[in-house]
């Protein structure tokens, strides 16, 4: 067994309490249980004071001697006992390799503990927020995604990298980016411009955007994991560099937007820790096919999925803003959305050289 | 009596609709008379046309009167043979081997033997050729028993003269009522095939073996000797054979003289059947009891029951010097205070003669009113004999055994053996099963085991009741489970006096009763105005000293209300007996779904905890164990109400309510 530092000994510490509360709960003749925050829209509120989305005080017990919830209790301490072997092993694993871990086929039925990676996956969410341990802290991590480019130096596990000799691949953000991992070093970054995907960020990092305008430039993948998250928000709080987000302008877009800036509803617990409440919106805007003369043939249908979330969102208490009603009432309206790359009509490099330097130039994002 | 009701409440609603139609008519003066019709328009036409249009005369008085004379009673019954279950070969058929095992089991009782019978069907085309008759054919019914036998000078009357018999004249529980069963069945017999009924008995051991053939003078309902043999050797001590050549149908008759084989091994438990047809391996039913049922007792009619007329023919014929002790001789229940009283509500003298009764009719009303006036004890019940609810499960086991083993049932949905003779093949030999014993340890009370299928029994034998004087009981038996399909109307199997009741079920007001009942309080599915369905069979049994059957030839029960009634008490006692048992198999079911579920995670967790905590898994594993037997009884409690609330929900659907005690 490794030597565990302070963190994993807690950890470890609130998994095995868990345990003992239900021994002695089962020893007492009593249904045992675990309690568990619960994660959705009923249970979250927007705090305005600190303009992140929080999660509430309800609570769910979930019973063992209940049909509908015995195999969810059972899935909660299969996982926390693989997370417990985990941390005193030392080592990090993905979500999809816990799920195998953890699958097994139950005594000799064809039942498994796990069909598939749906089910373990909200297990884990449910251990983080009933044990209030970060997913890094239990020695799990999701599939990497997101890239990141720009005028600084940082140490990785050690190793020192200059991610302004990242090439064109640009240098993978890991799923866990704490301190104890990655550490900031020297760097000449005015501010931080996250998009949405790879592609956009692929022309930015081809253009040498971010040597031209001093940026670090980052990508999620579409809806950024947590990791590329809680980069974006050390890198705004400690090296104080303010962020822009450029999206597609679609309601995705503007969510994505919205999850950077005061966290999403089903990791509301970790809002605190990746919000960026004072993100910059700096577009794809509503507005931008009229000031950046975008043909109407580059526009899309939406369909009546993107309705209705649009609607949504409209009634979102983060979204309350007279900016943002006016940003999504006017594509209701006008019934077409615009992907980044729409943009190219007016040349392949216009979103690098003309589009967001203008934009920064003239300040026109939404805070 | 409904009907009558009925039909009043019909003239009156006629009469008031007369009422309100708006004629003038004359209030004071009736009609005055004409002497001289006016003529109508029709007979004006005929005067206008010639005298010779005028009806001829075609016969005097006198002349009729030449014309006139007695009908026979078999005469009738040649003409009618349909009242009396002959309607064509193959009913025909059953109803002649019936006729003759009613008479068997009644004797046999009567005497006190445990009845042994041999029902035999010969093809005598089979016989000729090789091959089964298709369709009318000459066949020979054989039944023999081990009764007492029957007195030589006797034989004759009882086969060969309709209404000649022991049982009419007496109010006692018999299969047979009014003394034309067999001999009707000779009748057909020799109607058909023109050939005599062949009779074998003997009465005792030492004693000579009788052998007769015996015809019908049809015209003079008198019986014809036409051999009379005594046999040297017989291999019965006492008993009695019939032999009879009928015309019948087996190929579409067979199926009812084997159901109705079944349903009286199922109705006589203490009774032995050997079943022989052609081309087929012997059946046997063999009994489940070797306890005779009670003896049915002989009683005195009721004065409730007795009508007008058979009141002036019973005074007539009664020995006694006043009418008072005629009251209390002819009748039971009729004390001297009692008869007392019924002359004083009459307005009769006690001293009048019985004789004056009979001849005055107007009279006999007043003793009549006087005795429906008048309160009296309900007559004595203890002269039934019903199968008793342990014989009737003991009935239904053996029944099922033999089901079980002949195969499940018939293309009609029918348990029958029609089909087991094509499942047979497959099988194998099938031989007879025996009864098993119905007192094994059982998992539950009621739950039999037969042939690897579970049955839940219910028998339930309602107290006797009275209808118009006349003492009657109820009982009913359930079989429920098994292998019968769960998507079929219920069996019903209509008994009276032991007999089975197969024909014209939808007339009969056993099936009415059960119909009637709602079966969903019992959580079975019915639809309205039908059998409930389910995997189920229903035996409704009828002990009466006269079962009110609605034709001659007795196959369904008139609908008497009161004898409705109590088939309906009885059959929703055992209906509350079978939702119990229902709801408990749904309970165990549940309880062990939810038991394997939290067994199958309990492994885990415990494992999963064990390890966590480092500790030893099993004593874990131990205490949710523990819990979850404690847990589980609990929930099956609510489960239990949610099944009882679901339950009394049904019950409280609006269709008809339950008549309850």
């Amino acid at each position: 067994m490794a030597r565990m530092d302070a963190v994993s000994k807690r950890t470890v510490g609130k998994i095995e309490k868990l345990a003992e509360s239900v021994i002695r709960a089962v020893k007492g003749g009593g249904n045992p249980f675990v309690e568990i925050p619960v994660r959705s829209l009923a249970n979250v509120r927007f705090n305005e004071k600190k303009r992140v989305v929080e999660l509430g005080n309800q609570r769910q017990k979930r019973y063992f001697f209940n049909v509908s919830m015995a195999k969810k209790f059972m899935q909660t301490f299969l996982v926390s006992d693989a997370c417990k072997e985990l941390i005193e092993s030392g080592k990090t694993t993905s979500i999809r390799d816990l799920y195998y871990i953890t699958k097994h086929s139950i005594g000799d039925t064809k039942q498994n503990t796990f069909e598939e990676q749906d089910e373990s996956d909200p297990i884990i969410e449910d251990i983080e927020v009933a044990l209030d341990a970060l997913r890094e802290e239990l020695h799990l991590f999701a599939s990497r995604k997101g890239t990141m480019v720009g005028p600084i130096t940082i140490r990785d596990s050690g190793d020192t990298i200059d991610l302004r000799r990242m090439g064109s691949g640009g240098w993978g953000v890991p799923s866990i980016v704490e301190e104890n991992v990655i550490q900031f070093g020297r760097h000449e970054a005015k501010y931080v411009l996250l998009v949405e995907k790879d592609a956009v960020w692929s022309r930015f990092n081809e253009d040498k955007f971010w040597k031209r305008q001093n940026a670090i430039i980052i990508h999620g993948g579409g809806q950024p994991p947590r990791g590329v998250r809680r980069m974006v928000q050390r890198l705004h709080r400690e090296l104080k560099l303010p962020v822009y987000v450029l999206v597609d302008n679609d309601p995705w877009g503007f969510y994505i937007y919205s999850v950077v800036k005061q966290g999403s509803i089903n990791l509301a617990f970790e809002s605190m820790r990746m919000a960026v409440p004072d993100a910059r919106f700096i577009g794809l805007s509503s507005f931008d096919k009229v000031t950046y003369k975008l043909p109407s043939n580059v526009a899309i249908k939406m369909d009546d999925g993107d309705v209705a979330r649009a609607r949504q969102m409209l009634a979102y208490p983060w979204f309350q803003a007279k900016q943002w009603q006016a940003e999504i009432q006017e594509m209701v309206k006008s019934g077409v959305k615009y992907e980044l790359e729409a943009l190219s009509r007016r040349g392949i490099s216009f979103i690098t050289e003309e589009y967001l330097p203008t934009k920064l130039k003239e300040k026109d994002w939404i805070a | 009596m409904a009907a009558k009701a009925s039909r009043v409440a019909k003239a009156d609603r006629r009469s008031r609709q007369l009422e309100l139609v708006p004629v003038a008519r004359p209030v004071a003066e009736p009609p005055a008379p004409t002497p001289v019709p006016a003529p109508g328009p029709a007979e004006d036409a005929a005067a206008g046309a010639t005298e010779s249009r005028r009806p001829k005369r075609r016969a005097t008085a006198e002349e009729m009167a030449t014309r006139q004379r007695e009908i026979s009673i078999s005469e009738f019954f040649t003409k009618n043979r349909h009242l009396l279950g002959f309607d064509n070969p193959s009913k025909a058929l059953l109803t002649t081997i019936k006729e003759a095992v009613d008479n068997s089991l009644d004797a046999c009782e009567e005497a006190g033997i445990l009845p042994e019978i041999t029902i035999g069907v010969r093809d005598l085309g089979f016989e000729a050729s090789g091959e089964l008759t298709k369709g009318e054919g000459r066949f020979v019914v054989s039944v023999e028993d081990n009764g007492p036998g029957i007195v030589k000078a006797q034989a004759p009357k009882i086969f060969g003269k309709l209404l000649y018999g022991s049982k009419f004249h007496r109010l006692k529980q018999s299969r047979g009522q009014q003394g034309i069963g067999i001999s009707a069945a000779a009748m057909y017999g020799q109607l058909t095939t023109g050939q005599p009924i062949r009779v074998v008995s003997r009465t005792g051991k030492g004693k000579p073996t009788h052998s007769f053939d015996i015809q019908i003078d049809t015209r003079k309902n008198s019986p014809v000797v036409t051999r009379d043999e005594t046999l040297d050797d017989w291999h019965q001590d006492h008993g009695t054979r019939v032999d009879l050549e009928i015309v019948a149908n087996w190929q579409s008759g067979q199926k009812f003289v084997n159901r109705y084989v079944e349903h009286t091994s199922l109705a006589n438990p203490h009774c032995t059947v050997h079943y022989l047809r052609p081309k087929q391996a012997r059946l046997s039913f063999p009994r489940a009891t070797s306890e005779l049922p009670k003896e049915a007792l002989e009683i005195r009619p009721h004065p409730h029951g007795v009508e007008l007329g058979a009141l002036m023919t019973m005074a007539g014929d009664s020995k006694s010097h006043d009418v008072k002790g005629f009251l209390q001789t002819s009748f039971s229940r009729v004390s001297a205070q009692v008869a007392g009283e019924i002359l004083k509500h009459a307005g009769l003298r006690e001293r009048m003669r019985p004789r004056e009764i009979a001849g005055d009719r107007d009279l006999a009303e007043k003793l009549h009113r006087g005795i429906q006036g008048t309160k009296i004890m309900a007559p004595p019940v203890n002269c039934l004999s019903p199968i008793g609810d342990a014989l009737m499960r003991q009935g239904l086991v053996s029944f099922l055994s033999v089901i079980e083993t002949e195969g499940p049932d018939g293309e009609d949905g029918q348990l029958d053996l029609d089909q087991a003779a094509k499942t047979k093949g497959k099988k194998g030999k099938a031989k007879p099963a025996p009864a098993p014993e119905p007192a094994e340890v059982e998992a539950e009370e009621g739950v039999e085991k037969i042939k690897g299928h579970d049955y839940f029994i219910a028998t339930v034998t309602r107290p006797p009741r009275v209808y118009r004087g006349n003492p009657f009981q109820v009982e009913v038996g359930l079989a429920h489970g098994g292998s019968w399909p769960a998507d079929r109307p219920v069996e019903l199997f209509r008994f009276a006096n032991r007999v089975p009741l197969l024909f014209q079920r939808g007339a009969c007001g056993i099936h009415e009763a059960v119909v009637k009942t709602d079966w969903r309080n019992y959580l079975l599915s019915q639809p309205k105005g039908s059998l409930p369905v389910g995997p189920m069979a229903l035996l409704v049994h009828i002990a009466s000293v006269w079962v009110p059957f609605t034709s001659e030839s007795k196959e369904a029960v008139a609908p008497y209300p009161e004898i409705i009634r109590e088939i309906q008490l009885a059959a929703q006692e055992c209906g509350r007996k079978l939702a119990a048992h229902i709801r408990k198999r749904q309970h165990a079911d549940y309880q062990a779904q939810r038991r394997s579920i939290f067994e199958l995670y309990i492994h885990e967790v415990a494992q999963a905890i064990g390890k966590i905590v480092g500790r030893s898994p099993d004593p874990i594993r131990r205490e949710f164990m523990r819990v979850a037997e404690k847990v589980t009884e609990a929930d099956l409690a609510s489960q239990d109400a949610k099944l009882e609330e679901a339950a009394e929900k049904t019950a409280r659907r609006p269709r008809r309510s339950e008549e309850d005690e």
